[in-house]
């Protein structure tokens, strides 16, 4: 029988984390080809569409090749892919049709470590996924710096929002058709006022404030610092929003979850 | 020796919004038996199961379960019992030997007793040959036996059971007796919801028969049958209108009747002397309680 001393267990316990990220990584072993195969392609395309295509167009950018630009643009887009999307529709399938989160909520975890856990695990992975368009970017001529290597740990930072983001949207909404509404209003527009393909800052002020909003804008800020030199405490500015994004985001998916799973 | 509840709930109310799913329910599973929770669909056999793992909060009551207070310390009591749901809910790309890994992970089976867990369960589950084997691949038996297996991956005292022998075949339903009773056997103690009725006659020490969020008996089921339906009862079969007439003639004799769809059964007429209604006399089943107690009209 497992030895269970304390009469009442905690809050967010590391057995219960841990037991629902083994079961991710068991499944990601199923599954990991199909994923690394598109999270390689996916970038490899919008480099090529964009370096090229627009490239023809344009050579420099805010003081920066397009390629580069383009490169490290496709970082976040990359993050925001990895994290949000899985969240969304992974959530929304375990719960409603696989009823894994009812096998294991019956097991003792709570609501709070089974989404934490989950947040966890695709945050992870879009740190990983989301350094991908370095490397493609290197290939088409990116110049390796020291700094890129944080880039993982910024893609985890901003993924921890986004993943929580997917998490909540899958708890607040009742069929997977109405995913289509937040990926209209809300995510494609994120993805495009980012700063990703063009520069914001010739555009009206409405579009950069809305910028200045956008989780996803202050992670290509820090991706291009860490890529081409830090700026200061406008980094430390960015790190902080993304921190605080992803705070308020996981706690109101716990609360959303939980009320979602628990009758 | 009378021997403590496993669980034991008080007066437990549920409901959701204005539909009241369990009103006012009381249930003792004494330790080591097997309790049979007997009722129609939509009885509140389903929410008191997600209340026993505060995956339904009570709205009122009191709910014990192995000696804690719910849903306060649902946790540490969920580490001590296995749940098998009814829907089936395993990791289809997984192997069999996969979904009982994880499942020793979430039941915090300690890293060096993982391995022995998994082999038994493997055993229990009667799929040494399958191991290897991805759960999609499985049939509907083996699955459901995986699925009890995997409740059991970390010993537990107490198991939860919602409807085991839903959807399968006779073969597959008797082979899963066979497997509960020796779980039984073992000192494990089991709640089994279902509506087969022979299902909780042939397993369960005691029977709790649910209709509208309430407990309308408790008993064992040889004890409940001679209580409400008596030793012997009549069938008699006819077309509508004769079991209307039927009906009304056992209603004046003061004999208790059940409509079985193509006939009537009179009830507890074992010893009574006077004329009866003529029909195949038989002996009465727990079935026949089950539908006095529970109503005959399909809610």
């Amino acid at each position: 029988m497992t030895a269970i001393r304390a009469r009442r267990l905690g809050r967010l316990e590391r057995p219960a984390i841990a037991g629902v990220l083994v079961r991710e990584a068991i499944n990601f072993s199923s599954y990991w080809r199909a994923t690394t195969f598109s999270s390689t392609i996916e970038p490899t395309i919008y480099l090529l569409a964009f370096g090229f295509g627009f490239g023809a167009l344009v050579s420099q950018v805010g003081g920066m090749d397009y390629v580069d630009y383009v490169a490290t643009g496709t970082v976040a887009t990359a993050v925001l892919f990895s994290s949000v999307f899985p969240a969304m529709f992974g959530t929304f399938v375990k719960y409603k049709f696989q009823r894994t989160y009812d096998a294991i909520l019956a097991a003792p975890v709570d609501t709070e470590e089974l989404v934490t856990a989950e947040v966890l695990w695709i945050a992870a992975r879009a740190g990983v996924y989301g350094s991908v368009p370095l490397l493609v970017g290197m290939v088409f001529g990116l110049d390796p710096a020291w700094g890129m290597l944080t880039v993982p740990f910024i893609g985890f930072l901003t993924g921890l929002g986004g993943a929580s983001f997917g998490v909540l949207v899958a708890a607040i909404l009742n069929s997977i058709d109405n995913f289509n509404y937040v990926t209209s209003i809300v995510i494609t527009p994120m993805m495009l006022v980012a700063g990703t393909y063009f520069p914001l800052d010739t555009l009206p002020t409405w579009v950069q404030v809305l910028g200045a909003l956008n989780p996803l804008h202050h992670c290509v800020e820090l991706v291009r610092d860490a890529c081409f030199g830090w700026a200061g405490w406008v980094d430390l500015w960015h790190v902080g929003f993304l921190a605080g994004f992803a705070l308020l985001m996981w706690r109101v998916a716990i609360w959303r979850m939980g009320k979602k799973l628990i009758d | 020796m009378e021997r403590s509840p496993v669980i034991r709930l008080r007066g437990v109310h549920k409901s959701y919004g204005p539909v009241v799913a369990v009103d006012g329910f009381d249930l003792d599973v004494p330790e080591g038996t097997c309790v049979g929770l007997l009722g129609p669909n939509g009885a509140g056999k389903s929410t008191t199961m997600k209340m026993l793992t505060a995956q339904a909060i009570a709205d009122e009551g009191e709910l014990e379960v192995l000696g804690r207070r719910l849903p306060d310390e649902s946790k540490v009591t969920r580490a001590e019992m296995g749940v098998v749901p009814q829907l089936d809910n395993l990791d289809i790309t997984l192997t069999v030997e996969q979904n009982l890994r994880v499942f020793a992970h979430l039941y915090r089976v300690a890293r060096r007793e993982r391995r022995e867990a998994v082999d038994r369960a493997v055993e229990i589950a009667n799929l040494r040959d399958r191991r290897d084997t991805k759960v999609d691949k499985l049939s509907g038996g083996m699955r459901r036996r995986l699925l009890i297996a995997r409740a059991l991956v970390h010993r537990p005292r107490l198991l939860l059971m919602d409807e085991p022998t839903v959807g399968l075949d006779p073969q597959v339903r008797q082979e899963l007796w066979a497997l509960i009773d020796a779980l039984r056997a073992e000192g494990v103690s089991i709640l089994m919801s279902t509506h087969y009725i022979e299902e909780a006659e042939r397993l369960a020490d005691t029977v709790t028969i649910m209709s509208h969020g309430k407990a309308v008996a408790v008993g064992r089921p040889a004890a409940l049958v001679t209580e409400h339906a008596g030793r012997e009862a009549i069938e008699v079969y006819g077309p509508p209108a004769r079991l209307a007439e039927v009906e009304a003639e056992a209603a004046q004799l003061g004999v208790r009747t059940r409509r079985t769809g193509t006939s009537v059964s009179l009830l507890a007429v074992d010893g009574r002397n006077g004329a009866m209604p003529e029909g195949e006399r038989r002996t009465t089943n727990l079935e026949d309680v089950f539908v006095l107690l529970t109503g005959e009209e399909i809610a």
